[in-house]
């Protein structure tokens, strides 16, 4: 890089931020002198019509669009071939399969390592330290998870050093080397793994300061009737953090559902690991199969839709109460 | 996260006053007690395993990448100790070296920076303007378009991509080609797109987080702003905005470490080239071509955590309220 280029790049920064400051300084400008008569209106316009704006440009319009793509062969006639190709072709099968293997397994182990560890730290000595150490993956970029563990998983072939901690102890213990990113379907469950790593903390985080809001009356209450930690744990703090569960396990859900950087970075989709979220990036970028690509793309949008909708629902409830 | 000290005074008196309590009432049950010890010794047994099963895989890879290259390849990173040797020369051939087959990550860095800075502005801004009219602009049918807008996180991002490019390039390539003509220094590829959509793709969560804060403010004090003749204008800057800081910190923490850390966008966005593209990218691509120059990759992988790691240890506590604003009243 030499110093003009880095003058260009400071300069580009220095007029996005001067345009961006202008319009919508012009804006509220506006939005103050707007008349007298409907100012109201005019002031909601101002607020609210930049965002909509992008929001219509950025999601509502290219999501119709997207669906209509999933419909059409790359000529423009209409078509159900994307979705056929989906449903039967083995590799586009496997990706299914890896996907639902993906939001089953990560969702649920997460939370509950999450819920373990939140339980265990609370109240102890140290417990802010205990929380850094777990909540510190979510600062990493996945590309970045994704090199730790493929450092972890490395393979050297039987006989050398192994720099790979996991064939080390493989080794140690006598056995032989694996490639445990090649091994068909061990290789998902560890990509899996590496998922499972980056979301504990977050559930942790956010369970933890739901146990914190669980009255500690009950807790007494329960202690004197003689129960043991178990129940107590069971019968009084899962109750009173059940909203928060849902909400962990559902952001968790969605995320894992929309993977796509851990795939990418550690096998690329190779040896049976692809999930919808890469195979859609392969199909529509590499391949130039944009309407397969707008299929999974759809059938994401479908296996997601579920999830939102109970959300929104609660969200209504709330909004009615107040 | 701070006021876990305090909070744990009157919580710790409770617990004492209970055992007093117990002991009271059953006498010193010893088994009770020794169980008691046991139980939560076990707790912290377990909880130090996870502690330390989350930390190795980095440690590994942080420790590696000070270590000489022909070690990384040769020998394990826990035997740093029998095969000791430290060396800087990774970082430096990673971000310096002039050689065209050298990751040269200065670069990326600073498209990583650029893209992160008004990557974040950009839907800040409009989401707290959006989320103070949902909040405290009375108009027909605002629930209605709030849901609307809160159900927009349905769309997975994979579904906006291939639209998207195309609308950029049909509008937006047009208006970049004719600004490079006018102002040749700044490039024809830059970072428009790249802004451009990671703003509408933050929108729906920023808005519905900063609405949330937004919303509590005490109706008191917009009212008697609007009594004395505010405009809207006014209030938002005047009021809205000093008292929504903490929210809107902790969301621009969020978004920075998201924006820092995407790949997806910066694949479809970018072009991929040194001009434009940004650190995760530039790995990601290493990963592809070197997979075997662990030391190279492992110096490159710390590069990149180190400035999400800064800010998210030095704002943490702001960074956890973010999260928690919006997740926990689910």
């Amino acid at each position: 890089m030499t110093t003009e280029d880095l003058l260009g790049k400071i300069l580009q920064v220095v007029m996005g931020l001067a345009i961006f400051a202008a319009i919508i300084g012009l804006l509220i400008f506006f939005i103050d002198k707007a008349p007298k008569r409907g100012r109201d209106y005019w002031q909601l316009a101002g607020f609210l019509t930049p965002a909509l704006l992008f929001l219509i440009v950025g999601l509502v319009y290219p999501a119709i669009r997207t669906s209509i793509l999933a419909f059409q062969t790359s000529g423009g006639d209409w078509t159900l071939d994307n979705f056929v190709w989906t449903f039967t072709q083995p590799v586009a099968l496997r990706t299914l399969l890896n996907t639902i293997v993906w939001v089953l397994i990560v969702p649920t182990v997460s939370t509950a390592i999450g819920l373990a560890y939140a339980v265990f730290i609370d109240r102890s000595r140290g417990e802010k330290y205990f929380k850094v150490v777990l909540f510190m993956p979510i600062a990493i970029s996945f590309v970045g998870a994704g090199i730790i563990w493929r450092f972890v998983y490395e393979y050297k072939s039987a006989g050398r050093e192994q720099i790979g901690l996991l064939n080390a102890i493989v080794v140690a213990f006598g056995g032989e080397p694996v490639q445990w990113l090649q091994t068909d379907p061990l290789n998902t469950l560890l990509l899996i793994i590496v998922m499972i790593w980056i979301q504990t903390g977050f559930a942790m985080v956010l369970l933890s300061a739901a146990i914190k809001g669980v009255p500690t009356e009950q807790v007494e209450a329960a202690q004197l009737d003689g129960t043991n930690a178990w129940q107590r744990f069971w019968n009084v703090t899962v109750p009173g953090i059940r909203g928060s569960l849902v909400v962990v396990l559902t952001t968790i859900s969605i995320a894992t559902l929309k993977v796509f950087d851990i795939v990418r970075t550690m096998t690329a989709g190779n040896f049976n690991t692809s999930v919808i979220a890469n195979e859609m990036y392969t199909q529509a970028f590499r391949a130039s199969e944009v309407g397969r690509g707008s299929a999974l793309a759809l059938i994401l949008f479908v296996l997601v839709l579920p999830i939102v909708v109970y959300n929104i629902n609660i969200l209504r409830k709330q909004r009615e109460i107040r | 996260m701070s006021s876990v000290a305090p909070a744990d005074l009157p919580i710790g008196k409770d617990l004492g006053s209970i055992e007093a309590a117990e002991q009271a009432e059953y006498g010193p049950t010893k088994t009770a007690r020794v169980k008691k010890r046991l139980t939560s010794r076990t707790a912290t047994i377990i909880s130090l395993i996870i502690a330390v099963l989350w930390t190795i895989p980095t440690f590994g890879l942080l420790v590696s990448s000070f270590r000489p290259g022909d070690l990384v390849r040769t020998t394990g990173w826990w035997t740093v100790f029998e095969n000791p040797g430290f060396t800087l020369e990774n970082y430096a051939d990673v971000l310096l070296s002039p050689s065209q087959s050298s990751p040269q990550l200065g670069a990326y860095i600073v498209n990583s920076l650029a893209i992160s800075l008004l990557g974040t502005l950009i839907p800040l801004v409009l989401a707290t303007m959006a989320a103070y009219a949902f909040a405290w602009i009375k108009f027909k049918g605002a629930n209605v378009i709030f849901i609307l807008v809160f159900a927009l996180q349905i769309v997975p991002l994979q579904m906006a991509l291939v639209p998207l490019l195309q609308i950029f390039s049909t509008w937006l390539r047009p208006m970049q080609a004719w600004v490079h003509d006018v102002i040749p220094i700044i490039p024809e590829q830059n970072y428009a797109p790249v802004w451009l959509a990671h703003s509408m793709f933050a929108l729906p969560l920023a808005i519905f987080l900063l609405h949330n804060f937004i919303s509590e403010i005490p109706n008191d004090v917009i009212e008697a702003a609007r009594v004395d003749g505010a405009t809207h204008g006014q209030i938002f800057f005047r009021i809205v905005l000093p008292l929504a800081t903490p929210a809107i910190a902790s969301f621009a923490i969020f978004q920075f470490i998201w924006v820092w850390n995407d790949l997806l966008v910066a694949l479809i966005f970018s072009g991929g080239t040194q001009d434009v593209a940004p650190l995760t990218q530039r790995l990601a691509e290493l990963v592809g071509s070197r997979g075997q120059e662990w030391e190279r990759l492992t110096a490159g992988a710390f590069i990149s955590m180190i400035i999400p790691l800064i800010v998210f240890f030095s704002l943490q506590r702001y960074f956890v309220r973010g999260l928690l604003a919006g997740s926990t009243k689910g």
